[in-house]
């Protein structure tokens, strides 16, 4: 069986004030079709910097290691092309675009990747059906689609326009960076449905993220933790609850 | 379909070569020997069979431009002009003058289909050209002018039944000779700067419009320029008057072949709004800007003035500048009639090695008037914009108001924008706002586009039309489409 994503060896460092800084130091990872994994870690450990590294941030030198995506080399691939193929990430922090009006942007992304996938584009009726239903589970305004893209929106709505993105865009793999952190229960619980609103054969989800709670929604199939930009170690969901009562000392340890 | 959408497809097709009006059309012209003198100047008098004081104002005017010298206060940079080496009068060789469309050289209305400048009153009543999922046009009057002269003008028989005049400036001298001779040179001098005293002196065509008491003017009005014929400066005069209560929205457009050398376009636009009148100008200028490398281009030297002379009238000018290799542009207010109100609202874009010193003028004279200014500068590659504005409030604009708002977008590191905000206030009472602010599209931003799924050319585009959008809005409608596209086509290759 093939797997969606393949992650060996992964070495990416970045130019900090002309020298250059090894974030990541031998990744490796697999995530097969259809399932849900997360990534645990102490902070600065490299989790949003792999995120990056996996959509394609040109800043990010990869040293050495190889990914692929559904059979394709993705470290080859454009972030454009990386996202038509079915990859998308739900940012730590997502971008603002002044004047860009976000149901226009949302419009342009979704039509972007259907005619990079050979699909038909989306009419303005067809569209704003679509976005209608997907705000609705999402317990969103109208009003946020009329808004600038993210310009303005608390950070809750922030996470919630990141999601409604992942559902309009239904990618093959979503990357999910901390899209929990900073969110009520309410919202924790509403963006977790909309991930499992999703879940299917055709649809894994790499989730990053500090709390048990949301993996409790989510139901993962496995659990990496990393540390010092390495995965040290992977497992069930136990794994999740042992770090939710220890803590990362004992990982953090082993990869000393 | 959106703008981003065909304006993605526009520039898959464009390919390297973004300027897809560049090209030339082969036909027979009278031209002027190469030179600037009085024999020039009563060459072309004659050639447009001009009456006597007219031949005495130009010459006046030549008289003004020998003891003048060009300003040097803006920030563009460019080899001198030899003024002595461009000829400055090329008609196509069939005689000038009204015809009727079937007159006109099919090659000419070849040229302007290229251009996508509708010429056929017909098709564009009947609406039957319309592809499936667009919108019917509106009919829009056209007054085509060809290097120096009027070629076309349509719907004048509709316009003239509303009791608009809307002709070519050659012909209303003729035709209107009382109106002309009243207007021209009353809001912008012949002497009143170095081009417009060029101007004033050898200008050939451009549009007349009067739009009489009380009448709103049942369509849109715009005139295309093209320059064609080489060598060749092109100085076109235009003038529109509208009377007591009556409204006009105009729109100029224009474009020229790619030639290695420099052109030079110096023309002057005046502006009369009576009582409760209303004048919505707008401009898209696309002269072809030179290459990637800075060769050729026009030079783009134009003084634009309105006079608000009667009580609450409204003079609003929409610019969207993405063409030319150097644009020294202002255009201006001059408020007079109380209560009156002044706009402009103006995108500038710079890319490669193109430069643009732009901006207006408001003059408060009158109690209780008003201006509000928008500008957006958009620059990318090496090049280089200013914006330059002039507000002041002269002892008699009690209450008076300004709103300036300058916004700059930058795009790679190696371009520069500047804004140069004059203030004079001799009104107590006068209250002026002026904000700036400067800002950079951010990897952060692009990477964020990118990922999900835009290609860097849609982002650009998507980030410019959004940091333009209070510019655009005021612009006709079907122009403001016409609009995004070419700013996304002038940005092409700035990132990347
Ligand atoms: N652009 C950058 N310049 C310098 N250091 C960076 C940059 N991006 C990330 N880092 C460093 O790399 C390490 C990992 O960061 P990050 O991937 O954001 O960690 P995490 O998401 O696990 O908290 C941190 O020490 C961080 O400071
Ligand atoms: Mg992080």
């Amino acid at each position: 069986m093939t797997d969606l994503l393949k992650i060996s060896g992964l070495h990416a460092s970045i130019d900090a004030d002309g020298k250059p800084k090894e974030i990541l130091r031998g990744v490796d990872l697999v995530i097969p079709p259809g399932e849900v994994h997360a990534i645990m870690g102490p902070n600065g450990c490299g989790k949003s910097t792999l995120s990056y590294v996996l959509a394609g941030r040109e800043e990010y030198d990869v040293t050495s290691g190889s990914v692929t995506f559904m059979g394709r080399d993705l470290l080859d691939m454009e972030p454009e092309e990386r996202a038509a193929a079915g990859l998308f990430l739900a940012f730590q922090s997502p971008v603002e675009l002044p004047g860009v009006n976000n149901a226009n942007f949302l419009r342009t992304a979704v039509n972007a990747v259907r005619r990079a996938r050979g699909e038909a584009e989306l009419d303005a009726v067809g569209f704003l059906k679509a976005v209608r239903a997907a705000t609705k589970n999402l317990s969103m305004s109208d009003d946020m689609l009329k808004r600038s893209v993210n310009v303005g929106f608390s950070g809750g709505e922030k996470k919630r326009n990141e999601v409604l993105q992942m559902t309009m865009l239904q990618p093959t793999l979503a990357i999910l960076d901390e899209t929990d952190s900073g969110l009520d229960v309410d919202a924790l619980r509403i963006v977790a449905e909309g991930v499992k609103n999703l879940r299917s054969p055709k649809f894994s989800a790499l989730v990053i993220t500090h709390h048990q709670r949301l993996l409790d929604y989510l139901g993962p199939d496995r659990i990496h933790v990393m540390a010092r930009g390495r995965i040290v170690r992977s497992g069930g969901p136990e794994l999740a609850k042992q770090i939710d009562a220890e803590g990362y000392a004992s990982f953090l340890a082993e990869a000393a | 379909m959106p703008a981003i959408t065909e304006t993605r497809e526009q520039v898959e097709k464009l390919g390297q070569s973004s300027y897809k009006w560049g090209f030339e059309t082969d036909i027979e012209m009278d031209v002027a020997p190469k030179g600037l003198n009085e024999e020039t100047i009563r060459l072309i008098s004659a050639r447009k069979e001009e009456p006597e004081w007219l031949l005495e104002w130009r010459l006046a005017a030549y008289k003004a431009w020998l003891t003048m010298t060009e300003p040097s206060w803006a920030k563009v940079v460019y080899p001198p002009i030899d003024y002595q080496d461009a000829h400055y009068y090329a008609a196509p060789r069939k005689k000038p003058g009204p015809k009727s469309l079937d007159e006109v050289d099919p090659e000419l209305l070849r040229t302007y289909e290229k251009l996508g400048i509708p010429l056929h009153e017909q098709a564009l009543l009947a609406g039957v050209e319309v592809p499936e999922g667009e919108e019917a046009r509106l009919p829009v009057a056209v007054d085509a002018v060809f290097d120096s002269v009027s070629v076309a003008t349509t719907f004048r028989k509709t316009l003239s039944e509303a009791g608009v005049i809307f002709s070519p400036i050659s012909e209303a001298v003729r035709d209107h000779p009382d109106l002309v001779r009243k207007y021209l040179g009353s809001v912008v001098p012949a002497g009143d700067n170095f081009y417009a005293a060029l101007n004033s002196a050898v200008f050939t065509d451009g549009s007349f419009v009067f739009v009489p008491k009380g009448v709103r003017c049942p369509m849109e009005l715009s005139t295309y320029f093209r320059i064609n014929a080489r060598n060749t400066g092109q100085f076109e005069r235009t003038l529109i008057i509208v009377e007591d209560g009556a409204s006009v929205s105009y729109l100029e457009g224009c474009t020229a072949p790619m030639r290695d050398e420099n052109q030079l376009h110096a023309a002057v636009v005046e502006l009369v709004a009576m009582e409760d009148a209303t004048i919505k100008y707008s401009t898209v200028q696309n002269w072809y800007p030179g290459d990637e490398n800075g060769l050729g281009g026009i030079y783009n030297f134009v003084t634009k003035r309105g006079a608000c002379r009667g009580a609450r009238s409204k003079i609003s000018w929409t610019q969207v500048e993405t063409g030319s290799a150097i644009t020294w542009k202002y255009p201006s207010c001059i408020l007079q009639g109380e209560g009156s109100v002044g706009e402009f609202y103006s995108v500038a874009v710079t890319n490669n090695h193109q430069q643009a010193d732009t901006g207006t003028k408001m003059i408060h004279i009158g109690r209780n008037t008003r201006s509000t200014i928008i500008a957006k500068t958009i620059s990318a590659g090496k090049s280089d914009s200013t914006y330059r504005g002039l507000v002041r409030m002269l002892p008699k604009a009690s209450n008076a108001r300004n709103f300036t708002q300058c916004d700059s977008l930058l795009i790679g590191d190696q371009c520069g924008a500047h804004t140069v905000p004059y203030i004079e206030n001799r009104n107590m009472s006068a209250r002026i706002e002026h904000e700036a602010t400067t800002s950079k599209i951010s990897e952060d931003q692009m990477f964020y586009c990118r990922q999900r799924g835009l290609s860097q050319e849609d982002a650009v585009g998507l980030i410019v039309n959004g940091f333009c959008k209070d510019v655009l809005k005021e612009l006709p409608m079907e122009f403001a489409v016409e609009a995004q596209k070419l700013l996304q086509i002038s940005l092409e290759g700035s990132v990347g």
